[in-house]
């Protein structure tokens, strides 16, 4: 009598405190190891891209703050870019010349990318250690995080969805004493992430739990349209604010870290360096902040201050159409990317003639694409280990789904 | 007889279950002020949380799982509590015990090889997968350390040459266990934490794996009842460990002035607090590794040291 062995099929999500949002896993285990993962997505769907053809360009600029909501402003840079390349292409056609975003535009957008980049970087590092039973740097991280949504919350007005970089510049002008205030926290920052170090990067237990944990080689990484941190662990030095600078990013002196070994370890590592590195970018940002205009002085792309239209007709002929209409796109299509904490960010747009409404809209996800190689990376791996790899994967649904 | 009995063995339970209760408060504070936040302070200041949770516990509903083994299914909460209150009777408060007993080291670890059933039989009854799997790893990782502790508690019953803990107290008259054993200290520290399913081998009833593990489909009661026995298994090896390795109720340097009582608890208390400590600060060992670190790691150094132990003995003190 002959008896098959049949593997065990279980259920992980998505309700779990591990699946990092709405994650259904169905593991096919056997025994301890997995066979074979199959994530099901779509149950953060909210049909955003679809929403966003019904919306002018303005309206649709707070979608993008919803899709990886622990890194607003990155995405919100990303449609900014792609609106204002769009335009400026057209102002060039028209006019012959390519005008650029004032200076003290470009320093605030920098500024905050890389506070965002800090942003999510503490919340990945932090609940990946918080999976993995190491509960206390996350809470002593996440005060630190409270003290950047306090920056966000006094220069946009809220604490997490900001709309605050816009397409032309940025919404409002930094206010008083902020400057400052980044300052101070720039020079406390680097000891509470010492202090976080000393936790966890020589930590016996967390080594073992993670070295050798999903390694993902050079040409796993590639053919499955890896970006970020999970390009630059597996030792592809490749970093879009590097290689194709946008918003003056080569004038700021910083490094790349780049790991090894492409396991989990070397991303955690990664992604510390990249907080240290984005706190220089800070410091060099605050120290020479350049003054000026904060948005572009196109009043067909950005509305006119509130004291300009009322003294001048112009303006506010410019802010009624720009408010009630919204400004028409061109009939052309363009893809525009950043560096966003958790990899390539992109937003393709394209306009349709006489309408202020976009024809599509759609956003490329980078944890979509880490999402489809969990299945590679979790074979042969033990279910603990599945918990390491949908932390390092850094996955938010908001994003994954839109 | 039987009522003074009774009235004896109260006497220990009844501050051993509160000391219970308040130990989940410590625990809690503990790891709070670690985290920089504060911990329970709103019911009564915090200090009726326990009584707030238990509360909470007894009034929900009892849920027993349709496919489940309803008769194994609550004589599983039953077993863990009964035994690890049981073990209490060894336990020694100054010179005082509820149960003399001559073999009470051996008595002591019968009592944490039987918990084991309470814990397989809870997976089991269950009907669960989760559960089933919880209870098979936790089963596994209690054995498998409890040889390990039998070991090294072994060790420091050579040391005193009795297996009664009121000798083994007094023995540490000169020096405390600790200080010629420090090594082994520091395996039975990691064998105790093991054993009692603390961080960072807390695998078995980890949230972010298993969902709680071999208690997940218990409610109310019988949930309460796992909690009682897993938090008095940890306040009592506790207890255990200040009597074997830091010298029970005596002062240090036998000072005369210093109270026992006082000595005795501030010991205890550093014993809790680096539990609660401990938690705070590692992450979770993946469970193969866990049983890696005592099979190939703990084990060998302890029959190793033991060995040595015994020839270092025997060479300065003679045959036994």
């Amino acid at each position: 009598m002959s008896s098959s062995v049949k593997n065990f099929l279980v259920n992980f999500g998505p309700q779990h405190p591990a699946a990092h949002g709405v994650l259904r896993l169905v593991l096919e285990l056997d025994g301890e190891i997995v066979r074979r993962c199959d994530p099901h997505l779509g149950l953060l769907h909210r049909g955003s891209e679809k929403l966003m053809e019904y919306k002018t360009f303005l309206q649709a600029l707070p979608y993008f703050d919803r899709f990886d909501y622990v890194s607003m402003m990155a995405q919100e840079q990303a449609y900014s870019l792609a609106v204002e390349r769009l335009f400026f292409d057209s102002i060039y056609a028209t006019y012959g010349e390519l005008p650029k975003l004032p200076t003290r535009a470009e320093h605030i957008r920098v500024l905050f990318s890389e506070i965002t980049r800090i942003l999510n970087h503490i919340m990945a590092t932090t609940t990946h250690a918080m999976d993995l039973g190491a509960l206390t740097p996350f809470l002593w991280a996440f005060d630190e995080r409270e003290k950047l949504m306090e920056f966000y919350e006094r220069v946009s007005g809220a604490r997490m969805h900001a709309a605050y970089i816009r397409p032309g510049g940025v919404a409002f002008d930094l206010p008083m004493g902020l400057l400052n205030d980044i300052h101070d926290f720039i020079i406390s920052f680097s000891s509470r992430l010492d202090e976080i170090a000393e936790l966890l990067n020589e930590s016996r237990i967390l080594l073992d739990r993670v070295k050798g944990v999903g390694v993902a080689s050079q040409e796993l990484a590639l053919s499955y349209g890896f970006s970020g941190v999970m390009l630059r662990g597996s030792g592809i030095a490749w970093d879009l604010r590097k290689t194709a600078p946008y918003d003056g990013y080569d004038k700021w002196k910083f490094n790349v870290p780049v790991g090894t070994q492409g396991d989990c370890y070397d991303r955690f590592l990664v992604r510390i360096q990249e907080m240290r590195e984005s706190l220089h970018i800070m410091d060099q940002v605050v120290n020479t902040m350049a003054l000026g205009s904060y948005k572009f002085d196109f009043h067909q792309l950005v509305n006119p201050s509130r004291a300009s239209f009322k003294f001048f007709m112009e303006n506010l002929i410019h802010h009624f159409k720009i408010y009630s209409q919204g400004l028409t796109f061109p009939e052309s299509a363009i893809y525009a990317s950043v560096e966003a904490p958790k990899g390539e960010f992109g937003v393709f747009v394209h306009g349709q003639e006489n309408a202020s409404k976009p024809y599509r809209c759609r956003a490329r996800a980078p944890g979509f694409f880490h999402l489809a190689a969990l299945d590679v990376l979790a074979r042969g791996h033990f279910l603990a280990d599945v918990v390491a790899l949908i932390g390092t994967l850094d996955l938010v649904f908001g994003e994954v789904d839109r | 007889m039987i009522l003074l009995s009774l009235i004896q063995a109260l006497i220990v339970l009844v501050p051993a279950l509160l000391g219970v209760a308040f130990l989940t408060l410590l625990d809690r504070k503990v790891m709070a002020s670690i985290q920089l936040r504060r911990g329970p302070n709103f019911v009564g200041l915090g200090y009726f949380q326990p009584l707030a949770d238990g509360l909470k516990l007894l009034i929900k509903e009892v849920l027993i799982p349709v496919k489940s083994n309803k008769l194994l299914f609550l004589l599983a909460p039953l077993i863990s509590l009964f035994l690890s209150l049981s073990a209490w009777a060894v336990v020694p408060f100054g010179s005082q015990v509820f149960a003399h007993l001559n073999l009470g080291v051996i008595f002591l670890l019968a009592i944490s090889s039987l918990a084991v059933y309470g814990i397989i039989l809870s997976g089991w009854a269950s009907n669960s997968r989760y559960a089933f799997l919880g209870s098979i790893r936790s089963a596994a990782q209690m054995i498998s350390y409890e040889i390990v502790l039998g070991l090294l508690m072994l060790l420091v019953c050579l040391q005193a040459q009795s297996l009664n803990f009121l000798d083994l107290v007094q023995h540490q008259r000169g020096v405390w266990f600790i200080l010629p054993t420090l090594p082994f200290f520091l395996m039975y520290l990691i064998a105790v934490i093991a054993e009692t399913n603390r961080a960072p081998f807390d695998l078995p009833e980890a949230e972010a794996e298993l969902v709680s593990g071999y208690n997940v489909e218990y409610s109310s009661a019988p949930f309460a009842f796992f909690f009682i026995a897993e938090y008095s298994s940890l306040l009592l090896w506790s207890n255990i460990t200040v009597n074997l390795f830091l010298g029970g109720w005596l002062a240090p340097f036998e000072w005369s002035f210093f109270p026992s009582p006082l000595a005795y608890f501030l010991k205890l208390f550093f014993m809790l607090f680096l539990f609660s400590w401990i938690r705070a600060a590692f992450p979770r060992y993946r469970w193969d590794q866990l049983m890696f670190l005592t099979w190939r790691i703990l084990l060998p150094l302890t029959l190793g040291g033991s060995l040595f132990f015994f020839l270092f003995f025997w060479s300065v003190h003679g045959v036994f």
